[in-house]
Order: C-alpha cells, then sequence, then structure tokens
C-alpha cells in the first residue's frame, strides 16, 4: 500500500515561511492499497490535495475519520468525491448511542457554520459507525478502537499483505497509563500500535507546553517515541504539530524524541511524505 | 495480540485511583481488574501485590453477610447482580476483611455500558452509612 500526507498540522491550519518543510494543512492521509483500494485517513484541509479525488477512474472511496474535532472535518465541505455523482462514498466515524454519524457531522456541514448541506453532497453516501474491531475495506484490513483524547475518538490501523500503519493523530498516550511507558495493558492505542511498520502519532507539544495542558488529548515527541518503542514499532512519524511550531521547532522536538526512541526510527511528518509498504 | 484494556477502563482506573471512597472495577468476565487505595484497607491487600483476581475468589479475602450477620449469597452483591443485569444496584452489608474489623457498609454498583453499546463491566463503590 501506499500511504501519502496531505496535512501533518495539528488544531487549526497554519501557512507561512517558516512552515514550508512540515506543511499548514490538518490531519489527512489517503492510503492506497495494491488493489486500488483508497483509504482517506481524516478529512482535514490536506484532504483537498488527494490525488484520487482526480481520479476519474475511481469508483468508490471511504473515510475513516477519527473524531469530529474541526482540524479533521474542515476539508470534507470542499472534497470534490463528494460532489461526484458517479462516486461512492462511504463514511466512517466514532460510536454513538445517542447521534448518528450523519447528524454528528450535520452540527458542522449546516448553517449558520458551513452553507452547504449533507444533503448536497450529490455521491452515493453512507455512512457507518467503526467497531470496535477489524472490518475489511476492498483489499485492505482495517482495526479501529477509541483511544484517550476528549470525545469519542477512533485510532485506525491499516493492513496489508503483512505490512501495517497505524494512526492516532489526537491522542493522549500518558493520560490514565500506569506506569507509562511500561505497562502495554493500561496504555491507550498499543493493540492497535503493536509491531507496526509506521506509527503516525500525535506529538503536539513540547514538555512544557504539555505539563500546561494535561488533559487536553495531546501528547508530546518523547512520549510519542516511548510508546512506539514499547510498541515495537520500526518508524514512528510524529504527527498534528502545534500549529506554533515552526520547521526549526519540529526539527528539535524530533532529535529530542529520537533519544528515547531506543530502537524505533522518529521522523518528522511532513506533508507530501510518501511510503511505500 | 495484547490483553489491552478499553480505554474507558484505563481512564476509569486513573479517575478511580484519585478518589477518596473505596472502588472496584470488574471486567465483564467477572475479573476484578482494579481497586483503588481507599479500597485495599477494606480488602487488606495492596492491588500491586494482590493483581487481578476472579470476584469469585474474594471470599476467600473477606467474609461478606447482611447487616445482622445471616449469610448472604455472592450473587446478592450489587457487582454481581450489576454484571448479571446490567443494572444500577445498590445494597447495606456488613463487610469483616482480612484484619478481623467487621463494618457496615453501603455497596453502589453501576455496568459499564459505553458508547456504541459495548459493556464493558462494572464499577462498586463502598460507603460508610452516616447513622
Amino acid at each position: 500500500m501506499r500511504v501519502t500526507l496531505l496535512g501533518s498540522r495539528g488544531s487549526f491550519p497554519h501557512i507561512g515561511p517558516e512552515m514550508m518543510r512540515y506543511g499548514g494543512n490538518t490531519s489527512c492521509v489517503e492510503v492506497v492499497g495494491s488493489d486500488g483500494t483508497v483509504v482517506m485517513l481524516d478529512a482535514g484541509t490536506g484532504i483537498r490535495n488527494a490525488s484520487s479525488a482526480v481520479d476519474k477512474t475511481l469508483k468508490r472511496m471511504d473515510i475513516l475519520l477519527t473524531h469530529f474535532h474541526m482540524d479533521h472535518l474542515q476539508g470534507l465541505g470542499f472534497f470534490a468525491p463528494l460532489f461526484n455523482p458517479n462516486m461512492e462514498v462511504h463514511i466512517w466515524g466514532p460510536p454513538s448511542t445517542t447521534m448518528t454519524l450523519h447528524d454528528r457531522l450535520s452540527r458542522y456541514l449546516s448553517p449558520p457554520l458551513f452553507p452547504v448541506c449533507i444533503r448536497d453532497f450529490t455521491c452515493n453516501l453512507h455512512f457507518h459507525n467503526a467497531p470496535r474491531g477489524q472490518f475489511k475495506v476492498g483489499g485492505l484490513e482495517i482495526a479501529s478502537d477509541v483511544v484517550c483524547h476528549p470525545g469519542p475518538t477512533m485510532g485506525y490501523r491499516v493492513s496489508e499483505n503483512g505490512s501495517s500503519l497505524a494512526y492516532l493523530p489526537d491522542h493522549e498516550v500518558a493520560l490514565g497509563a500506569c506506569h507509562f511507558p511500561n505497562e502495554t495493558a493500561w496504555t491507550s492505542g498499543y493493540k492497535l500500535t503493536e509491531g507496526a511498520d509506521l506509527l503516525l502519532h500525535d506529538s503536539q507539544y513540547n514538555e512544557q507546553e504539555y505539563s500546561d495542558k494535561v488533559g487536553w488529548g495531546h501528547s508530546t515527541p518523547r512520549q510519542s517515541a516511548q510508546f512506539a518503542s514499547m510498541a515495537s514499532v520500526k518508524t514512528l512519524l510524529t504527527f498534528h504539530h502545534d500549529p506554533n511550531h515552526d520547521d526549526d521547532t519540529v526539527d528539535a522536538l524530533v532529535a529530542d524524541a529520537s533519544e528515547v526512541a531506543n530502537g524505533t526510527l522518529v521522523v518528522g511528518g511532513a506533508e507530501g511524505m510518501v511510503f511505500d509498504l | 495480540m495484547s490483553t489491552q484494556k478499553p480505554i474507558e477502563i484505563i481512564l476509569l482506573r486513573q479517575w478511580a485511583s484519585h478518589m477518596a471512597t473505596p472502588i472496584w472495577i470488574a471486567g465483564n468476565r467477572g475479573e476484578l481488574l482494579y481497586y483503588n487505595e481507599p479500597a485495599e484497607k477494606l480488602l487488606g491487600r495492596r492491588f500491586d501485590e494482590a493483581g487481578p483476581m476472579r470476584l469469585r475468589e474474594l471470599p476467600k479475602i473477606f467474609k461478606t453477610t447482611w447487616p445482622d450477620g445471616s449469610p448472604m449469597s455472592e450473587e446478592d452483591l450489587p457487582l454481581a447482580k450489576a454484571l448479571r443485569e446490567r443494572q444500577p444496584a445498590h445494597l447495606r452489608v456488613l463487610i469483616t476483611a482480612l484484619d478481623g474489623k467487621s463494618r457496615v457498609l453501603d455497596i453502589t454498583a453501576v455496568p459499564l455500558l459505553v458508547q456504541g453499546g459495548d459493556y464493558l463491566g462494572a464499577m462498586a463503590m463502598f460507603w460508610e452509612p452516616e447513622s
């Protein structure tokens, strides 16, 4: 499968010369399976740049939403396949016992917050509650589970032919974890992440920022590296960079995290990166 | 695959560890997953030493009767009832722990039903009656 980072920024899109290398678009990752199956992980502002959005031969795509914070949804209303009557789009999101996925998304995709409603999407649209377990999308195996972040939030693992990508863009791994990073049974997200080839993980704050924002739902690059090492991940991509962190800051955080990675390669996740797994 | 606990259980443990009220957390298969420090006094044993155990092992650690001392079935205990019926349960009992001390306690147990409809187990809280 081919993994393309379309947006690696967290919370709010930000552009400027000091952020050119890691990019300013918010969370979105395109995964294309060897059989052509297309899965979009989240729908941040980066989704507009998906190559699959302009693929005229594509008949179906699946969008796996981790949660409903704006930085993970904001690209939906600008995503061309949703306005293509020949396209079948399946949107997956965290399960709820009180509201349908359609109704939860409508809170944003309706006036006064947005002029276009879900009913204006002309594609063949389907909604699904993501299970706490496994399912298949084309040739891709998906595992999903709820992870630690305010409000129901999913993490996903996408696997094909023995290779796997774990995607936990918003995840406060140290909150509630007993003796972090030493007790796997009591660490959120471990099951999804264990042995992954590539992990995209929330690395929003530096250590000082985290100490001021415990409970806000995010991690530091050092915590991400410790988590990745604990889970025997091959490569960690720090992800969901804080909008106030310029390229040099991200570089420094990645270098610092590498010191505790213990066998895991740590790389700053940058918009435009492509990985073949 | 690992035996990682569901996030709701992880966060519940985090919360319980900060509470002054004795709290037990049980999984949906009847296993006692965690009890907090105030609950350790009831059991006379630290959780870090005892580790997870089956609820049916608890009578070896302490005896539970009706407040008048008459025998009580394990099935009547609120935690067992919440696990079995997935409904809240409340009861006043007399507990005699390893230290030999007897205490009259109220127990309130609630099932852990989470978003999406999954059932993860139950939680019990222990209260000393005011009168």
